[in-house]
């Protein structure tokens, strides 16, 4: 029982994580069809800029905490931030001139604009303060801290993802799959090796500062203590999955992402802004991919090197998720994630840890030939 | 007015030309193979020769790939799995082969597998039949697997057979990697081992059973101990008649399915191509190259057979290879494949490269003046830029290392960043691949770079 509900806790834990992951995946393959294989170097790219800040900021139990050497992330970060807000104001300015006389009125895409723009705006102010020694004390609440490294992690993460979009995939719209494939594959390889390199985060592996504590369990149910980094780890994995599902099916901008999937073709004589709808969705893949990355740090604190083959496993077990849920479909993805997890830790902890990878890997073959388009997925005619 | 089968009788070659014409390429290649072990090796040098060893592998990686990739259209991202089937079944039969026959497994080859110079042996031994029989056999286990990974693509296309065949090769990578039995080192640990495991599941309780001698490879740590067979030779030689049987693959019936199947499956089909046993067939020789390779890299020298090693971003390299030789041209994977072995290695080592800047300055130099006619005699510039890119860069290269060595850094530490960043550029400029799906030889290819060239810039439009 003891061993079960333990079990049960981590399956959980981490098949919420590659649910996220998956997530990017499938909303990628959903519009693009093809397989972004960088994606999982988006993750790791979360977890070592999560790791960073956190470092920076000298928030968690990190051993050499405020580390000096880092701080150089923070002010980048800002400055980013910075930039960011500018040119959303310039863009304000540019509505303005193109409408003269309108009211602006706050519908809901604007208000969720508006709401993440204070909250970077809000982070960045923080920093600042940080950075001049005015708050010690918010920095030592694990949540304040950790919610606040998490959207850190997801706006550059998500900045990434839009710029690696635009440079690198948008060129090869009108290309055949198998090069926008062997491109992911090039980017996946550049992220990898950017991060090993020494300026960045070096070749060797780091830990992770906890910011929750790891001794006090928020429960205990019959001797299996239940701890806040599993509970707070998965809460904010379903709620960035729920954000996302309301995103994609009650909001005008989820409609067109939908309508793009479905035949961007039609989608753009219909006054879709094709090209902006796959932007946003590589950025919203990133940003659940670099949370994933985070909250992934958290429940294991041994950070691996960026180009470990590890965090490529982590992916492409992500990836089964999502191929397993019926790829290209966003509910499917989460089921998919789930099932991942709990197959991987029950089949490791009951049958064979050495084999945890082959029951991933056997499940996707065995979906494959039984139900190609997954579990959720909607089989898919052969156009002659 | 003779029947067509008076004149297909007619015009059967005798007995000796043909024979002569199918085993020639054949001669050829034992004697270039020979050529390289015995003549090149002394003059390019240890390292450079080791460098030749990793290219020739590598073309019978590409090549192999490119039957199933480029011939037959049918992606598969696990194609190192079959090396690492082949490596191991090879190394397996030659190590414990060798314990068993020879009582040691210490360089019992001869000159033909050696890369070491001035050994006092006989030019074949025993050691080499043995090598030779474990290459094939390496080859046919991985064709096997092939056959097996093959079959789904009776249900599955495009992409999700690709996820297949990248599933196959993680749980192939996972499986050696979670077996735990060490090697064995002497014929008296073999004694106490069964050979198969099935056996002892029947006839001993389950806490008595030990690793029997088809499982102790190593498990993750890798196989430890296997000789140094892998030379020149050997290598050559299989890169001879992978060449000579991809050749000869696409110029067959067998080979002209593939390409129908790769060109629109479905009306394939409807000629009467049976696609799922081709593509299986595709699949089946693919793999049989690749365990080939896979049993050569095993016995070359510096490399110590790994399951980490062979996950899929082996796989991934060998694609990559394929895509810029361009998907369907021998040739073209081939010289991707040198190209794609030899450039970390110059970027490691950047000297090569720092003698010839000069070179590349002129041509750049050239190639400038050139496009500034061309623009100013209303030629099409395009190709022409695009190659002053090329040269640019590996100029800006050139430079690089040179400002890179003055200051202390390696571009060796940068080598994989670059090579990445080829990678994505070239997809973007020239996403064919460099051949496309011609081989070097073909005129119409030189032709085409030449029309595109000469053409005048009248629409504007992109360039092919």
């Amino acid at each position: 029982m003891e061993k079960f509900l333990q079990t049960l806790i981590d399956a959980l834990a981490v098949g919420s994580l590659y649910a996220l992951i998956a997530l990017g995946y499938t909303m990628v393959y959903g519009i693009l069809k093809f397989i972004n294989f960088a994606h999982s170097d988006v993750f790791v790219l979360g977890a070592w800029i999560s790791f960073l800040v956190a470092v920076a900021a000298g928030w968690g139990d990190h051993v050499s905490a405020g580390d000096p050497g880092r701080t150089w992330i923070l002010w980048v970060l800002w400055a980013a931030t910075a930039a960011a807000a500018v040119s959303a104001a310039a863009e304000f300015g540019a509505w303005k001139r193109r409408h003269p006389g309108d009211p602006f009125v706050l519908n809901r895409t604007r208000f969720a604009g508006v709401l993440v723009l204070v909250a970077v705006w809000g982070w960045a102010a923080f920093g600042l303060a940080k950075m001049a020694g005015l708050v010690k004390v918010w920095g030592d609440n694990g949540l304040f801290s950790g919610l606040l490294i998490l959207l850190c992690a997801m706006t550059t993460c998500g900045l990434v993802g839009f710029v690696l979009e635009r440079l690198a995939y948008k060129p090869l719209r009108k290309a055949p799959r198998l090069n926008v494939l062997i491109t992911a594959i090039g980017v996946s390889l550049l992220l990898q090796n950017l991060g090993q390199l020494q300026e960045m985060f070096g070749t060797r592996p780091q830990r992770m500062p906890t910011l929750l504590p790891t001794d006090q369990p928020l429960a205990t149910i019959a001797n299996v203590k239940i701890m806040p980094v599993d509970v707070i780890g998965a809460a904010t994995a379903i709620a960035l999955m729920f954000l996302l599902d309301f995103l994609v099916h009650r909001t005008k901008f989820g409609r067109s992402m939908r309508a793009v999937s479905y035949n961007p073709t039609t989608a753009s004589l219909m006054g879709i802004p094709v090209d902006r709808v796959i932007s946003v969705t590589f950025v919203i893949g990133a940003a659940l991919a670099a949370a994933a990355g985070f909250l992934y740090g958290q429940k294991y604190p041994g950070l691996n090197q960026a180009a470990a083959a590890v965090w490529v496993l982590l992916g492409l077990k992500a990836f089964v998720a999502a191929v397993v849920g019926g790829i290209g479909n966003i509910r499917g993805a989460m089921l998919g994630g789930i099932l991942i997890g709990l197959l991987e830790f029950f089949g490791a902890a009951y049958v064979s840890a050495a084999m945890r990878d082959v029951y991933v890997f056997s499940l996707l073959i065995l979906v494959l030939l039984v139900r190609p388009s997954g579990i959720l997925g909607r089989p898919m005619l052969e156009k002659v | 007015m003779s029947t067509l089968r008076a004149r297909a009788i007619e015009l059967k070659p005798g007995l000796l030309p043909a024979t002569v014409r199918s085993v020639w390429p054949l001669v050829a290649g034992i004697g270039i193979a020979l050529t390289l072990q015995f003549f090149a090796k002394p003059v390019i040098g240890d390292f450079y020769a080791k460098v030749l060893l990793d290219i020739g592998t590598s073309i019978i990686l590409a090549v192999s790939l490119t039957m199933v990739n480029g011939f037959t259209g049918q992606f598969s991202i696990g194609h190192a799995a079959f090396m690492m089937v082949g490596g191991y079944v090879s190394g397996g039969i030659v190590y414990y082969g060798s314990l068993l026959l020879f009582g040691d497994v210490d360089m019992a080859g001869g000159l033909v597998s050696s890369m070491i110079e001035g050994r006092d042996v006989p030019l074949v031994t025993r050691g080499d039949a043995l090598f030779a029989v474990s290459l094939v056999a390496g080859g046919l286990a991985a064709a096997l697997c092939g056959y097996v990974v093959g079959l789904p693509s009776l249900r599955l296309k495009g992409d999700y057979l690709a996820i297949v065949t990248l599933g196959f090769g993680e749980i192939v990578r996972v499986l050696i990697q979670s077996q735990t039995g060490d090697v064995l080192y002497t014929v008296e640990e073999m004694k106490e081992r069964p050979f198969v495991g099935i056996a002892q599941m029947f006839t001993t309780p389950s806490d008595e059973w030990v690793t029997p001698i088809v499982l102790s490879l190593g498990g993750a740590l890798g196989f430890s101990g296997l000789p140094f067979y892998s030379s020149l030779f050997w290598v050559f030689l299989g890169v001879g008649i992978t060449l000579l049987v991809a050749y000869r693959l696409k110029e067959s019936a067998t080979g002209r399915a593939f390409l129908s199947i790769r060109e629109d499956e479905i009306a394939s089909e409807a000629m009467g191509v049976n696609t799922t046993q081709f593509k299986v067939r595709a699949f089946v020789i693919a793999a049989f190259f690749a365990g080939v390779a896979g049993g050569l890299f095993a016995h070359s020298i510096g490399v110590q057979l790994n399951p980490g090693e062979l996950g899929f971003l082996k796989s991934f390299d060998i694609i990559i290879m394929v895509v810029l030789g361009g998907l369907g041209s021998i040739s073209g994977a081939a010289i991707a494949a040198a190209i794609v072995t030899i450039l970390p290695e110059l970027l490691r080592n950047p000297a090569p490269l720092l003698k010839v800047w000069p070179v590349f300055a002129g041509l750049a130099a050239l190639l400038l003046i050139a496009t500034v006619f061309a623009a100013a005699t209303g030629r099409r510039t395009r190709p022409l830029i695009a190659w002053l890119c090329i040269v640019l860069a590996l100029l800006g290269l050139g430079f690089g290392a040179r400002a890179a060595a003055a200051a202390g850094h390696n571009l060796g530490d940068y080598r994989m960043i670059l090579f990445a960043l080829a990678l994505i550029l070239m997809m973007i400029l020239r996403p064919q691949g460099l051949f496309g799906v011609r081989e070097i030889w073909d005129r119409s290819l030189w032709r085409g770079i030449a029309e595109s060239l000469r053409a005048p810039a009248k629409k504007g439009g992109t360039s092919r």
